[in-house]
């Protein structure tokens, strides 16, 4: 009995008949293109043939990926896909981690992202990032959404920072939560407050793409809907990538969705045709929940 | 193992519960024993430091009916010069004089000067520097009793008659006199906080080892401060893991171990010796104390920015944030008070560091409180450690007294880090 249980909660059982399928699909498929569709005609962010190493790991293998104006992307796949490590390669956050290395070209309205020339401060004005686990700064609530307008030299005057402070929130569908409290600690909120607090600090600077890894992993189901509408609504203006663990969330925000697999893009569709239709086998083996 | 049933795995696991419990409540019982052995040596330290230091709080004085005669002081005028070569210790022996006018013979006579301080002439001068109309008249004042007199009045409550040390017959019989009419008593002892350093215990004061120590902190504090924590910046934020860098850090961990008073020998070879910076001032002292603290405040430094949550770095880089900023506007305000702690601890430790000071000559006799960091200067450890190696009695509880001043400076010196730390912490 005991044993039994404990395969139970591990990972796939070895003596039922799909994982000696799974086994099969995972040995035996070489991943050498991409499925589907991975360029766009109006492409925001244009990437092509991107390696990132760590130190001598490679995380990803040759990905080569369009993200649309005003489209929003979902990266898929399990754990360890390398799908965090591209969507950070996008506005550099991959620079601080020590012995981690991108080649590939990476472009943002055909301005190259990676050079020599390239400043990373003006870069991450335009590309926004939302984190997994909230971060609001341990300051007031004012105080984080008005931080990027203030480093960047966005507002001349109070007044104006006043009100992207305000405009921020709104779009954030935070402000008449927290309208009345702007001077008490951004840490004081709840989980899916604070999320959209750092939702509204990201699109204080009025990015032009807004990066999100797993924004709702640490979130409650209730909280988790909230950020899906404002992701929905935010579309219209920002171009979206967001990774994230559940497919159910994946269908519900994006367009296209994208399925990592250890390091490479395996297939690149609509979200509908991806769900629906997948070309490749493992992005079926990962969607029907064989493994992952 | 398999086969066990439930019953036969409760009964094992209640067949060891008695033994665990006992192992929890021996190990308690430790705790609380070294806890209360901690708490045993505080207080006898203190009491101890406490009941034979508190008589240096105050000081015997004679009452005299003292008589400014130009004649006996042998000026006629009151200026600097005359103040100068005024004879105030003829009017001090005629006033004694007068109160005992029984007194006779060239020996009696000297107990009789003996009984008060050889520092009382200078009071006397003050005095007249003060009032000048005083040339000419007669006043009451009061001036501190000689140490072994005071010694002698302070052992009296004590039982076996008193302490009597060089104190003859004669002089007890005096004493007595003088105790019986109330010329002589227990006053507050104000030369302590007034008066540098001197070789009569009676005149001897703490104030200018004070002020040394105080100033000797300062250059620390101002030196080790900035430094360590831009060290610790930089190491922590910007400098590459190289083997340079580890190079560095052991270098850093290695010289936190070093012997104090190799930094003194250091500091005496360096700056006294090649920077040719006055001998004994606190200037020097605070650069030597520096190299001492500097390792303690870049270690905690760097364990205090070490753990700043990441999150904060990535949530300030994401928006945009260039290095300084980071550093500046998230990380350094949440890593302060930890930084304020590890300063704390080095200036502590710098505060009760004696070695390093001997050798760069801050253990001279000063007299005069100094006024700047390049006035020769002592501290107050130091100040202790000469009163403790002087013969006289009264320097017995002068010592503790110094230790109660030492003791006291630091308590205020950590509580008001540990408000500024409360005042400065923010939760994430």
């Amino acid at each position: 009995m005991n044993t039994m249980t404990l395969d139970a909660a591990g990972q796939t059982a070895p003596a039922q008949p799909e994982s000696v399928e799974k086994a099969t699909v995972d040995t035996d498929t070489r991943v050498t293109e991409t499925v589907g569709q991975p360029f766009c005609d109006d492409a925001k962010l244009r990437m092509r043939g991107i390696n990132v190493f760590y130190g001598e790991t490679q995380a990803i293998n040759d990905v080569s990926l369009d993200i649309g104006r005003n489209e929003v992307v979902a990266m898929i796949g399990p754990s360890g896909c390398g799908k965090s490590t591209f969507l950070r390669c996008i506005n550099r956050m991959n620079d601080t981690i020590e012995g981690c290395r991108v080649e590939g070209d990476l472009t943002l309205d055909d301005e190259p992202i990676y050079g020599p020339r390239v400043d990373v401060v003006p870069l991450r004005a335009r590309v926004g990032m939302v984190f997994q686990k909230p971060n609001p700064f341990p300051k007031s609530i004012y105080e984080n959404v008005a931080y990027g307008p203030k480093i960047h030299g966005i507002a001349s005057r109070r007044a104006e920072l006043d009100e992207i402070v305000e405009n921020s929130l709104r779009r954030a569908g935070l402000w008449n939560e927290v309208k009345d409290r702007l001077d008490q600690p951004g840490t004081g909120l709840s989980g899916g407050q604070q999320q959209r607090l750092c939702i509204a600090r990201a699109i204080a600077v009025s990015p032009e793409v807004i990066l999100m890894d797993e924004p709702c992993s640490a979130l409650d189901p209730i909280a988790t809907a909230r950020i899906e509408e404002l992701i929905d609504e935010l579309r219209e203006n920002y171009t979206i990538a967001i990774v994230t663990h559940s497919m159910q969330q994946a269908a519900r925000v994006s367009q296209r969705t994208a399925y990592f697999h250890l390091g490479h893009l395996v297939e690149v569709n609509d979200t509908e045709t991806v769900f629906t239709n997948p070309q490749h086998e493992l992005t079926e083996a990962y969607i029907t929940g064989r493994f992952g | 193992m398999t086969d066990l049933t439930q019953e036969q795995v409760r009964e094992r696991i209640e067949r060891r519960l008695a033994g665990r419990h006992r192992v929890e409540k021996t190990f308690r019982g430790l705790g609380i024993a070294s806890i209360a052995f901690g708490i045993l040596a505080v207080v006898i330290l203190f009491s101890d430091i406490i009941a034979k230091g508190s008589g240096a709080f105050v000081q015997s004085a004679v009452q005299l009916e003292v008589h400014y005669d130009p004649a006996v002081l042998g000026i006629e005028q009151v200026d600097e010069e005359s103040l100068t070569w005024a004879n105030f210790t003829g009017v001090i022996r005629e006033a004694l004089r007068e109160r005992f006018p029984e007194v006779s013979g060239r020996s009696e006579k000297r107990e009789l000067y003996s009984l008060v301080s050889t520092g009382a002439p200078f009071k006397l001068r003050n005095r007249l520097q003060a009032d000048p109309e005083l040339l000419g008249r007669s006043e009451t004042v009061w001036v501190a009793a000689d140490d072994d007199v005071d010694t002698f009045v302070k052992s009296l409550s004590d039982s076996g008659g008193g302490f009597r040390g060089r104190t003859s017959d004669r002089m007890i019989r005096w004493i007595d006199q003088l105790l019986a009419s109330g010329e002589l008593k227990k006053r507050f002892n104000s030369n302590f906080f007034t008066n540098g350093d001197s070789r009569e215990p009676e005149q001897a004061g703490i104030r200018a080892a004070l002020v040394g120590s105080l100033l000797t902190l300062l250059v620390t504090l101002a030196l080790s401060f900035p430094i360590g924590v831009a060290a610790a910046i930089y190491l922590e934020e910007y400098a590459p893991r190289n083997r340079w860098t580890d190079l560095i850090e052991v270098n850093i961990n290695n010289l936190a171990a070093v012997p104090s008073i190799v930094f003194g020998l250091l500091g005496l070879a360096i700056f006294i010796n090649f920077f040719e910076l006055p001998r004994s001032a606190p200037l020097v002292g605070g650069l030597v104390l520096t190299l001492m603290t500097l390792p303690t405040i870049i270690i905690s430094s760097r364990a205090a920015l070490k753990s700043v949550p990441p999150s904060i770095r990535e949530a300030a880089m994401g928006m945009g944030a260039s290095r300084m900023q980071v550093v500046f506007h998230h990380v350094l305000p949440l890593a302060m008070p930890g930084m304020l702690t590890g300063t704390i601890i080095g200036m502590a430790q710098a505060l009760g560091e004696t070695a390093p000071l001997l050798m760069i000559g801050m253990v001279a006799f000063i007299v005069d409180v100094p006024g700047g960091v390049t006035d020769p200067a002592t501290v107050l450890p130091v100040q202790i450690f000469l009163w403790a190696d002087s013969p006289e009695r009264a320097f017995v509880e002068r010592t503790s007294a110094a230790i109660m001043v030492l003791l006291s400076f630091l308590i205020v010196m950590n509580t008001s880090a540990v408000w500024l730390r409360k005042k400065l912490e923010r939760r994430w």
